[in-house]
């Protein structure tokens, strides 16, 4: 057998579950219930503008958090010992072996009005904080769930740049700040580009975060989606046309961050 | 005299109780080319990073212009290192690879004017070649190529002194001795102190002002490579230093040693009388006669062509000599020999007495000492290696 028949199987498959899907949201997003072609799908989606923008913010807002949090947590981590990394890779990781429901409902009871946080900022005397059904519960949901994806490939990166490069800087008349300023985060974006692409994409059309902590006040884009297929509003018409707008603007968006990322790797020290 | 610029004074390195160097003292000169000489593991590289800062001894101190520099971190130190693995910023080009130092450098606070910069990292690829280069990516250039910027990065700052530890492991033959001499042409026209790390003997008695012999931790001689190569101090130098036959004499007076039981001609003195000694032959010191005419008789037991001359092997009496001729003589011949009194050269009785200069083992040898040269492709080939019975 020649090596090529090998990808035969990959490509039906691919054929299957990833061309033919995308296939029918096409066809059903330019089409009436009745099969007639049509461009009305589009056109009923204006009144969905501010779901788009919503989940678009928070989904950036969620993303942005995971950098700030999980960027460091990679560094530092990358400099630990092999035993402590290898220790804290599996407690990042351990969470995601539970399920995604159970997490999200044990967020749920810690953030409730008569949740674990609430008892414990009365138990310090403080004023309770209103979080659930808010926009703050969901990107503190999504943030959750998501960080993995953000420290996984920003460290992956960052353990794989050559230590003498370290060396070399320092040699040169870098301090420690110099260091990471022109050679680790330079070298360590294309790990934050993967890490956003992880984090962002799954952010903006995520679903069931919102219906759990948001109490279906925060609709986003994966509810309304939901809706159009399984929910009262059933129209698969109109769900295949905003599924296919924001695949458009998530790809979109993806383009700029990487020409970002790539003229800004190239310009770091000019 | 010249001036002393750095200084290490009882230096003493440990990694988890395992000595790597032990009471090193050594002064390098302003201007000097000083290689640090030895096998892998000998510590030659442990004490280069000890220069560069990298590392900070266990006990000793460390002198730099006088000042004592244990505790200055590697980006103040005034002196700048090629890496083995030339460590190039990936993510620049070449030009910002070479600019890198120059935009950390601050004069009174203020950065380096761009045209300066600019300036000093052109001039510096002209003088490694690499014209026009400037907008390269480093990750594509060959490893000659990546070995000049990784000399410019690190001379356009114009450091006191230049660390390179094995900067030329990495390339061929050919392009090492190219590289081999314009180093130390970089070196004579710039006037930096050069401290160079290498395991190949030839490299450093071609290049250096001063070759200090490194094993074990500890230094066995420091010389100029004449010294070194003619003189040198014990067994172990003289056998790591180009190819030496060390075998057991006994001193009878000032000038005369008997070895095998003949008694030579040689110009060393200050030996008690019937002191045992070693005693270094130098394989191209030998010449050869016929039989009836020489001091000692053997037979050619092996015989190699290296090009120039031949390396033959040679029986006296049990003890395998290496020979270099340019006379074929065939396996079987038996021969002659006659030694110049300055071919010999008497050494005291040390620790690595009887330890090396015998070939009766001598493909091995070689095997060992090509081992060397190929280090690195070395330990990904290991499990391909056999050895023919």
């Amino acid at each position: 057998m020649k090596p090529k028949y090998f990808s035969i199987p990959y490509i039906v498959w691919m054929g299957i579950f990833v061309v033919a899907p995308i296939f029918f949201v096409v066809v059903y997003a330019f089409t009436t219930a009745d099969g007639y072609p049509t461009l009305q799908n589009f056109a009923a989606m204006s009144r969905f503008t501010p779901v788009f923008i919503r989940s678009f913010l928070l989904a950036f807002i969620s993303t942005v958090i995971c950098i700030l949090i999980g960027y460091p947590v990679a560094y530092i981590l990358s400099r630990e010992g092999k035993r402590v990394q290898r220790l804290m890779i599996m407690l990042i990781v351990l969470p995601m072996w539970m399920n995604f429901l159970l997490r999200t409902y044990a967020w749920m009871s810690i953030l409730e009005n008569t949740g674990l946080l609430n008892r414990f900022l009365a138990f310090l005397g403080l004023p309770a904080l209103n979080i659930i059904n808010t926009p703050t519960a969901v990107v503190i949901g999504m943030v959750y769930n998501f960080l993995p994806f953000m420290i996984l490939p920003v460290y992956s990166v960052i353990v794989k740049i050559d230590r003498s490069l370290f060396e070399a800087a320092q040699d040169l008349g870098a301090n420690n700040f110099s260091v990471f300023r022109k050679v680790v985060f330079p070298m360590s974006l294309p790990g934050v580009l993967s890490g956003i692409m992880m984090v962002f994409v799954p952010a903006v059309s995520t679903f069931v975060i919102t219906q759990l902590l948001g109490g279906g006040m925060v609709m986003m884009l994966g509810d309304l989606i939901e809706m159009q297929f399984l929910g009262t509003a059933y129209n698969p018409q109109l769900g295949s046309a905003i599924a296919l707008v924001m695949m458009f603007i998530v790809i979109v968006f993806m383009y700029f961050v990487n020409r970002f990322g790539q003229s800004d790797e190239k310009a770091v020290g000019a | 005299m010249a001036k002393e610029l750095i200084r290490l004074t009882d230096c003493r390195m440990a990694f988890d109780n395992e000595v790597v160097l032990n009471n090193i003292n050594l002064y390098i000169n302003d201007k000097e080319f000083l290689t640090l000489l030895g096998p892998s593991g000998c510590g030659k590289t442990t004490m280069l990073r000890i220069i560069g800062g990298f590392l900070k001894p266990v006990s000793g101190d460390v002198f730099f212009d006088g000042v004592r520099i244990n505790d200055v971190p590697p980006h103040k130190r005034a002196v700048n290192t090629i890496f083995q693995k030339y460590a190039l910023f990936t993510h620049l080009n070449v030009f910002d690879n070479i600019a890198f130092g120059l935009r950390l450098q601050r004069n009174n606070g203020n950065k380096l004017d761009k045209f300066e910069i600019h300036n000093r990292v052109m001039e510096m690829l002209e003088v490694v070649s690499l014209k026009g280069f400037e907008k390269r990516d480093v990750t594509l250039l060959s490893g000659g190529q990546q070995q000049r910027v990784a000399i410019a990065r690190a001379l356009v700052n114009k450091p006191k002194v230049l660390l390179l530890d094995e900067p030329l492991g990495a390339l061929d033959m050919r392009l090492r001795k190219d590289m081999q001499n314009e180093l130390k042409s970089i070196q004579q026209a710039t006037g930096i102190t050069f401290i160079y790390v290498t395991h190949d003997q030839e490299e450093a008695l071609a290049m250096s002002d001063t070759v200090v012999v490194m094993e074990g931790g500890v230094i066995q001689q420091i010389g100029t490579p004449e010294d070194i190569y003619n003189e040198p101090k014990n067994a172990f130098v003289a056998d790591f230093i180009g190819e030496s036959n060390i075998v057991d004499g006994i001193m009878h007076s000032d000038g005369v040693v008997e070895i095998f039981g003949r008694k030579f001609k040689c110009l060393d003195k200050g030996f008690d009388p019937m002191e045992p000694v070693d005693v270094v032959i130098r394989p191209e010191d030998v010449d050869i006669v016929p039989p009836k005419s020489g001091k000692l008789k053997g037979t050619v037991t092996g015989i190699t062509f290296r090009g120039v001359l031949y390396d033959i092997i040679v029986d006296f009496h049990g003890f395998k000599w290496l020979i270099q001729t340019t006379d074929l003589c065939p396996v079987g011949t038996k021969i002659g020999i006659k030694i110049d009194p300055d071919g010999i050269h008497i050494m005291k009785k040390g620790a690595f007495s009887g330890m090396y200069g015998d070939y009766s083992s001598y493909s091995a040898e070689y095997d060992e000492i090509s081992d060397a040269e190929h280090e690195q492709d070395q330990e990904d080939e290991e499990e391909n290696e056999f050895v023919s019975s």
